[in-house]
């Protein structure tokens, strides 16, 4: 009960503060030095902020729609030889750096949200992928036998038993993806996406904690706020099916 | 009524099923007994194509099952496993919707079969029909996964090992009230058990699988006195033989004229069950009720033919 | 389904609604191999090498016939027939792991001859950096090898060995010279000590930020787990700790110690600075700390009961339980959060470059602003190799610490 209030109250100060930072100047003046600016001021936090979510937002939408596919493909007969291939690509792919997965995109896509773009699509396909993996070979074995036996099609058994009830660990994943991805973005302004870490590099360069921040309390309001949210429908979607929720 | 001719089913080189030929009539219930590694799964499975025979032919009625889709197949054969298979994220309404659902029945026609058959299992409507699964008893879970097995009026109705997950008292129960709606419905009923005693209470005729092999296909009485191969005797179990075979029979059947003391017997008490009254209470006669007695020798008697 | 990913026969392992069907007529060829001749063909396709007047330019780029005049095409009619191989779904494990090796040091050393032949003699201004066809083909030989490897199911000992080999392999590659002539190792040779010095840096912020965790973390772990009241409050906190971005952590460590440094005294003294590798070292621990006392936490509470039951019937005292048995028993859990740890801040510690922490991260942002791939490079490039060995490595040693399947149930 209270955490959902602190929760409220965390919403609450993040919308107030997008809307009127300067409302807010005298909380980060403390954090300044030499009559320096306490509130980012070269482009409106609100607009790097819808920027920022639109970005990780279509990233994470595209990891979604692609790992989730892929999920499926390599758990149909027809895509079963994949497998261990895919494994080991999962296994594999999740040891390398966000970071480095970043430069590395530059220099094919040069610089702006692109390279951001598809860094965040690329890592996080992993975990996506992984959970649905994880999820359709684990599905209660009685209840796929039985779904065969009553005669639905491979793709009435895909779409209205494999899936819902995959549906709370592939969220998990997705909300993985998700908290990470904001997080990552941050590091997209090292090679000019708009995003909130331009507020932060700012402060970096400027040493400005003001700047640092208020870019960072920004990314960890919404990340908590997001990690929640996915929490809620997971368990929403688990509680259906009677399952419980192991994390 | 499922006729089985010189079904096969041989994986790599590893024979499972070895040319087994059976006859189900309408209405009959056949259990399927053997190990595990026997064969009988899978010979249940071949007959809704869970599992594709290698060779031999399978009819359901008139239809030969290869000429159908296998899932259109699926849909007109009933079908319950141990552990129900409920989907968990459907509600016990929607559970037994699902088969009458893909054969397109009207929404209207489907509620009233799910009414029908909550009714049926002894489980109100009203109460159960939007409840989830996990919110029901392991006993209720299993009515519900018959109920959905017989939604679409199945003329067959094929159940591996149903009752597995149940303890043995709510065992007992689901196994007589199984026998009284299949007699009430007329349903083709095959049923693997590993379960000799589930197969001599249930089974019209029993099916013995070793290895991959019929070893005998008979009426319980038959097994039981003339098992037709050691396998079976084995099975059958040298020492329980006689008390299973007098649970064959109803008091009815051996009654003599005269009186007894003591609270009379229904006349279908088993053979057995009788047995029990006499050894438990010290007593040579029992009153059958509307008449007549049944004497421990002849109880004795007929335990004694059937170790013979 | 225990246990997916290793095992050896993977048609035995899946679930029945997966498992191809028998009956019906498999194609002729392997699909993978379809994907690994796809992806191959498409990297003959494209440039393998391209040339630059300068670090800085657009270059142009070269197919792998073009770039080596007199074998390229042997090469690369050598490479078309190893994919062709992969095609072929009956050819046995061995020989298929050896044609991918073949393939990757074809690959690997037509672009070091390649670069040795387009850079004129003496000119230290030019650069052959390795294009799209190289990246392409390397990825699609070590596909196939890697797919061949997890199909083997190999013992540990021979992954070690494995493991082992590749790194020898890569020495080998590198040390030889081969690859010399390449730009990414042309700017290795111009700045080969302040690699060094930024190996040491990356590994002293990856290690030591692990070292740090673990002094700190395991007692923690072990107070929340004697101690359920105080479980919710350090998590919550640690939580939220991991929840602030990477950049700004580093961001504000910098202030904080610069802080701590000048007004507590002696602080300085031992190493605290805001300047440096310390504020970044401090951050990479901050984002540890969860992974180490969760674990810690996890690994004790799941000891089974029983033994912790039969360990005080015994007459062990509480602090003997924990030592003798529960700590034992959760080794492979805590080790486990030791490959999160490790592998995490390798790539983490690449955004001390960015606030002069040093390590690799140095090259990659100093890459960045100078529009300099092959620099980006030499700083992303180690940072990925050294978290896939201790990926690898650190499976390895969870995997032996762990528990044998059939002694727990």
């Amino acid at each position: 009960m209270i955490a959902r209030l602190l929760l409220a109250l965390a919403a609450l100060f993040l919308v107030a503060f997008l809307l009127s930072p300067e409302s807010f100047a005298a909380l980060f003046q403390p954090l300044t030095k030499n009559g320096a600016p306490p509130i980012y001021t070269q482009t409106a936090l609100l607009s790097l902020t819808l920027s920022h979510l639109g970005l990780v937002a279509l990233a994470v939408l595209a990891s979604t729609i692609v790992a989730v596919g892929l999920g499926v493909l390599v758990t149909r007969p027809a895509g079963a030889e994949f497998l261990p291939l895919a494994r080991v690509i999962t296994s594999v792919g999740q040891t390398f750096p966000p970071v480095a997965v970043l430069a590395l995109a530059v220099p094919a896509m040069g610089f702006g949200a692109g390279p951001t773009l598809v860094a965040l699509f690329l890592y996080g396909l992993l975990p996506i992928f992984e959970n649905t993996l994880t999820a359709l070979q684990n599905l209660p074995p009685s209840v796929t036998e039985a779904a065969r036996g009553m005669g639905l099609t491979r793709r009435q058994r895909l779409f209205q038993v494999e899936l819902p009830l995959a549906l709370p660990v592939i969220l998990a994943g997705v909300r993985l993806t998700a908290v990470i991805s904001l997080a990552t973005a941050t590091i997209g302004s090292t090679v000019a996406a708009r995003t909130l870490g331009e507020v932060i590099i700012a402060g970096l360069l400027s040493a400005n904690t003001a700047f640092v921040v208020q870019g960072g309390l920004i990314v960890g309001l919404i990340a908590v706020l997001i990690y929640e949210g996915f929490q809620l429908a997971e368990s929403a979607a688990a509680r259906r099916t009677g399952q419980r929720l192991s994390d | 009524m499922i006729r089985i001719q010189n079904l096969t089913k041989t994986y790599d080189r590893n024979t499972v099923v070895n040319d087994v030929s059976l006859t189900v009539d309408q209405g009959q219930i056949a259990a399927l007994v053997g190990t595990s590694g026997s064969g009988k799964t899978t010979l249940l499975r071949m007959i809704n194509r869970l599992v594709e025979p290698t060779s031999g032919q399978i009819h359901i009625g008139e239809t030969d099952a290869a000429t159908i889709p296998p899932h259109l197949l699926r849909r007109r054969i009933g079908y319950a496993i141990q552990g129900h298979g409920l989907f968990p994220h459907y509600t016990v309404g929607q559970n037994i919707a699902i088969v009458p659902q893909l054969l397109g029945w009207k929404p209207a026609e489907i509620a009233a079969r799910v009414e029908e058959l909550l009714h049926l299992f002894q489980l109100d409507p009203g109460q159960f029909r939007d409840r989830m699964p996990h919110q029901l008893s392991g006993g209720q879970q299993q009515r519900v996964g018959v109920a959905r097995a017989l939604a679409a009026r199945p003329e067959v109705l094929l159940m591996d090992e149903p009752f597995g997950a149940l303890d043995p008292v709510i065992r007992a129960r689901a196994q007589a009230d199984l026998r009284e709606i299949q007699r009430r419905l007329g349903t083709t009923l095959v049923i693997v058990t590993h379960d000799m005693e589930e197969a001599v209470t249930l089974g019209d005729r029993i099916a013995v699988m070793d290895k991959g092999v019929l070893l005998q296909y008979g009426p319980p009485a038959e097994i039981l006195t003339r098992p037709a191969a050691p396998f079976v005797e084995a099975l059958i179990g040298k020492s329980e033989r006689p008390f299973r075979l007098l649970s064959l029979t109803p008091i009815a059947d051996i009654a003599e004229p005269g009186s007894a003391e003591g609270p009379a017997l229904p006349p279908e008490t088993s053979l057995r069950d009788a047995l029990a009254e006499c050894l438990w209470n010290g007593r040579d006669r029992l009153a059958v009720e509307g008449g007549g007695v049944v004497t421990l020798a002849a109880l004795q008697a007929r335990a004694e033919g059937a170790v013979r | 389904m225990n246990d997916p990913v290793r095992s050896p026969d993977i048609t035995t392992s899946l679930p029945p609604q997966i498992r191809p069907p028998k009956t019906r007529s498999q194609p002729g060829f392997s699909r993978t191999g379809l994907l690994f001749l796809a992806l191959g063909v498409a990297g003959l396709c494209l440039p393998l090498v391209q040339f630059k007047a300068n670090r800085i330019v657009l270059g142009e780029g070269f197919l792998l016939p073009a770039a080596l005049p007199d074998v390229g095409w042997a090469i690369a009619l050598l490479l078309a027939l190893i994919l062709g191989t992969a095609l072929w779904q009956r050819l046995p494990l061995m020989p298929r792991l050896g044609l991918a090796l073949l393939g990757l040091a074809g690959t690997v050393l037509a672009l070091g001859f390649a670069a040795k032949g387009l850079v004129p003699q003496g000119n230290t201004i030019a650069r052959a950096a390795p294009a799209a066809g190289f990246w392409l083909l390397c990825l699609t030989f070590a596909l196939m090898a890697a797919d061949a490897l997890s199909r083997m199911g190999l013992s540990r000992p021979a992954r070690w060995l494995a493991l082992g080999l590749s790194l020898a392999l890569i020495a080998l590659c590198l040390g030889s010279g081969v690859l010399d002539q390449t730009s990414v190792m042309v700017e290795y040779a111009a700045r080969a000590d302040l690699f060094r010095r930024s190996l040491g840096q990356h590994l002293t912020l990856a290690f030591g930020s692990l070292a740090m965790a673990l002094v700190v973390g395991l007692p923690i772990g072990i107070a929340i787990f004697l101690t359920p009241a105080l479980r919710r409050g350090v998590l919550g906190a640690l939580n939220l700790l991991q929840t602030i971005p990477s950049l700004a952590l580093f961001g504000i460590m910098i202030p904080i110690f610069g802080w701590i440094a000048a007004n507590v005294p002696g602080a300085a003294q031992i190493g605290v600075a805001g300047i440096g590798i310390f504020p970044a070292l401090m951050a990479l621990f901050f984002y540890a700390l969860l992974p180490v006392v969760s674990n810690t936490l996890v690994g004790l509470t799941a000891v089974d009961p029983a033994v912790r039951d039969a360990a005080f019937g015994l007459g062990l005292t509480r602090r003997q339980v924990l030592l003798q048995a529960e700590l034992p028993l959760a080794l492979s859990v805590i080790l486990a959060a030791v490959r999160i740890v490790l592998v995490q801040n390798i790539g983490l510690a690449v955004i001390a470059g960015l606030i002069g922490g040093g390590g690799f991260g140095s090259f990659v942002f100093q890459g960045l602003n100078q529009t300099a791939m092959d620099l980006i490079l030499l700083g992303a490039l180690p940072t990925i190799m050294l978290a896939l060995v201790a990926g690898v490595a650190l499976d390895l040693l969870v995997e032996a610490v762990s528990p044998k399947k059939g002694n727990q149930t």
